[in-house]
């Protein structure tokens, strides 16, 4: 059974649609990330799911309750915010049973839990100290603490780390992941623009773009099989090569030709029967080209190296286009360098020109 | 070394520039000062002294009598019980003015930027339009409103007219603070159940601190200061010290009382200057508040 069901849902800011009949089902203990560009409208998604943002169309459903009309509270949720959202005059521990105090919680219950959540979170000596003398790492902490004590079924986060600086976001995002782990049967939404972050911690990414979901699947598949070409350039640094061509019956079955380079494509398992001429875009991530002196692909030239220590990324062209190579970080290379390469053709993705769609 | 060598703290040299700037602002503070070295230096003279002329000299027999006069003893017309009773009459309406009118734009200013209220927008451009509106043209329909409410000429009439006429400055006030606060608290609040007046006492007011001692400021001394709604509204038990202040400078048996007159000026002047001196560090700290995230 899903927890959260969000149904034919329509959005609209005055006069502009913002979604039109957007449907997700997240089941119970999942993370679900919500990835994509800003203005993508995954935090207004997120939004409505909390019952802030009024829907104009369709349902949202919660625990198997309709909350379409439900005020937020009554709607089983907690919320972190990217700015924490920490009322400035009130005590860490004031912070943390607010909203427990607002439904008329029994003072030795709130004490409870708000100790039990300091003590998972590890913010107990903090617990008197205002907003205004917490670093943001301990801000945010607060802020999840703030959400925990809620009991709730549903956690939403909404860009949590986006604050804060590439150490703290890398402590955190384990943190997050290993609290999810340990709470075992709560649902979290999670709002980021971070590919690394939606990586790390979904079980199921749903990628958005211009208000409409692209592709929902796991980090595997979203990862290794992009249903379109926005996803696939959306997600993965550095980004995916593309290289266009098209779809030609030669003697030993169907081959990807661009220019004079092709490409056995006997062994991809084509989603949707493909059309010999037909015009596509070849996609193929950086660690999946190989150099090699025996590779299929010859003539490239190496334009920039950017060793980035554990590998080292190869940007290389052969005149019509250039690629970037991901290789070991021992590897080094001179500019104007002769490379080889060679393409495994059960990695590669295969896009329709005209729709983007994949193969 | 070489000495021209640039290193360390950039000397500061005074140039004609600043010599200009200095002077402009040396004579700039003379011009503001000198009205209030006449009337201080007045009120301390006999009138005798004054007499002679020399407007901006030393007293020679300094004397208090006047400022004594001036609040107990001087006449407003029939009555000659001096300032002190417009005083009292101006504190009577100051304070419930001031407090209603905070309160009230406070609550406007939250709910317009925090509550998402139908029209809202032309709610407020409408309060704005009325805020440029002559009060002259209201002062006519206002009294035949008042009179046929049976509220005219009493206490009750000048608070609510002044709580009414800073709706819009205090609106304007509330709101801009409360736009420059972090909507995402309120939604966080939501989330916590608190509903619109829970959030308003709990999460937003306890945040207003800097803006509603700017709002007292302001009402303080436009309350203070005001002179035609106390003629119009109070009536003659409740008028203002302003008015009183006029009616001592003009009445007048035989000779002008300049040193009275100057007296009971300072004394009607001494709420908003205390209030600018003891306030100037938070008035400034109320306007950048507008600019600095919470």
């Amino acid at each position: 059974m899903s927890t959260v069901s969000v149904r034919d849902v329509s959005v609209a800011f005055e006069a502009v649609q913002v979604f039109d009949g957007l449907s997700l089902d997240i089941d119970e203990g999942e993370f679900i990330v919500l990835l994509g560009p800003s203005g993508c409208g995954k935090s207004t998604l997120l939004n409505a799911i909390a019952g802030l943002l009024d829907v104009a169309e369709g349902q949202i459903w919660i625990n198997g309750k309709n909350v379409t009309w439900d005020e937020p509270k009554d709607r089983g949720i907690a919320m972190v915010f990217q700015s924490y959202a920490l009322y400035p005059r009130m005590s860490v521990r004031e912070n943390m049973s607010f909203g427990l105090k607002m439904a008329k919680t029994p003072k030795p219950e709130i004490e409870k839990r708000v100790a039990k959540a300091a003590e998972l979170l590890q913010i107990v000596p903090l617990l008197d100290r205002r907003p205004d003398q917490l670093s943001g790492g301990q801000r945010q902490r607060v802020a999840i603490g703030r959400a925990l004590v809620r009991d709730a079924a549903v956690f939403l986060f909404d860009e949590p780390l986006s604050n804060l600086d590439a150490k703290l976001r890398n402590e955190l995002r384990v943190e997050i992941k290993r609290l999810h782990a340990r709470l075992g049967k709560t649902t979290m939404v999670y709002v980021t623009h971070d590919q690394i972050e939606a990586m790390t911690l979904a079980d199921r990414i749903v990628v958005m773009k211009e208000q409409k979901i692209q592709q929902i699947g796991t980090p595997d598949e979203i990862y290794h099989r992009p249903a379109n070409l926005f996803v696939a350039g959306f997600v993965g640094s550095p980004q995916m090569n593309f290289i266009k061509g098209r779809i030609e019956n030669t003697g030993e079955g169907l081959s990807f030709l661009a220019g004079d380079r092709r490409l056995s494509l006997a062994e991809y398992p084509f989603a949707t029967a493909p059309v010999p001429g037909q015009e596509v875009v070849l996609g193929i991530r950086p660690e999946h080209l190989e150099i090699s002196g025996s590779g299929s692909w010859p003539g490239f030239k190496v334009d920039i190296v950017e060793p980035m220590g554990a590998d080292t990324v190869i940007w290389c062209s052969d005149g019509v286009g250039s690629v970037q190579v991901r290789t070991t970080g021992s590897r080094r290379a001179s500019r104007g360098e002769s490379l080889t390469l060679h393409v495994a053709p059960t990695e590669i993705s295969l896009f329709a020109a005209d729709t983007g769609d994949r193969l | 070394m070489n000495a021209a060598e640039p290193q360390g703290r950039r000397p500061h040299r005074l140039t004609v520039g600043r010599i200009g700037v200095y002077a402009f602002l040396a004579t700039s503070a003379l011009f503001f000062l000198l009205p209030l070295w006449i009337m201080v230096m007045t009120s301390l003279k006999p009138m005798e002294e004054i007499r002679l002329g020399n407007i901006l000299a030393l007293p020679a027999a300094m004397t208090f009598e006047a400022w004594t006069k001036a609040w107990s003893s001087a006449c407003t017309g029939l009555e000659c019980n001096g300032i002190s009773v417009g005083f009292w009459n101006s504190v009577r309406i100051l304070i419930p003015s001031v407090i209603l009118s905070i309160i009230a734009g406070a609550v406007n200013g939250y709910a317009l930027s925090f509550w998402r209220v139908k029209g809202a927008n032309v709610m407020f451009g409408i309060l704005l339009l009325g805020a440029f509106i002559p009060y002259q043209v209201f002062l006519y329909p206002l009294v035949r409103i008042f009179s046929l409410t049976g509220v005219y000429n009493s206490l009750l009439c000048i608070v609510v007219v002044h709580v009414i006429f800073g709706l819009p400055t205090m609106t304007l006030l509330f709101r801009n603070y409360y736009a420059g606060l972090p909507l995402e608290l309120f939604k966080a609040a939501r989330i916590d159940g608190g509903g619109f007046w829970s959030i308003f006492f709990r999460v937003i007011l306890p945040m207003s601190t800097p803006i509603i001692v700017v709002a007292a400021i302001l009402q303080v001394t436009g309350i203070w200061n005001d002179f035609i709604f106390g003629l119009t509204f109070a009536g003659r038990q409740n008028l203002p010290m302003t008015v009183q202040l006029n009616n001592i400078v003009n009445s007048t048996q035989g000779e002008r009382a300049y040193n009275v007159d100057m007296a009971a000026t300072m004394l009607a002047a001494l709420v908003p200057l205390v209030v600018y001196f003891v306030s100037g560090r938070w008035f400034v700290r109320g306007i950048a508040a507008g600019a600095v995230k919470g």
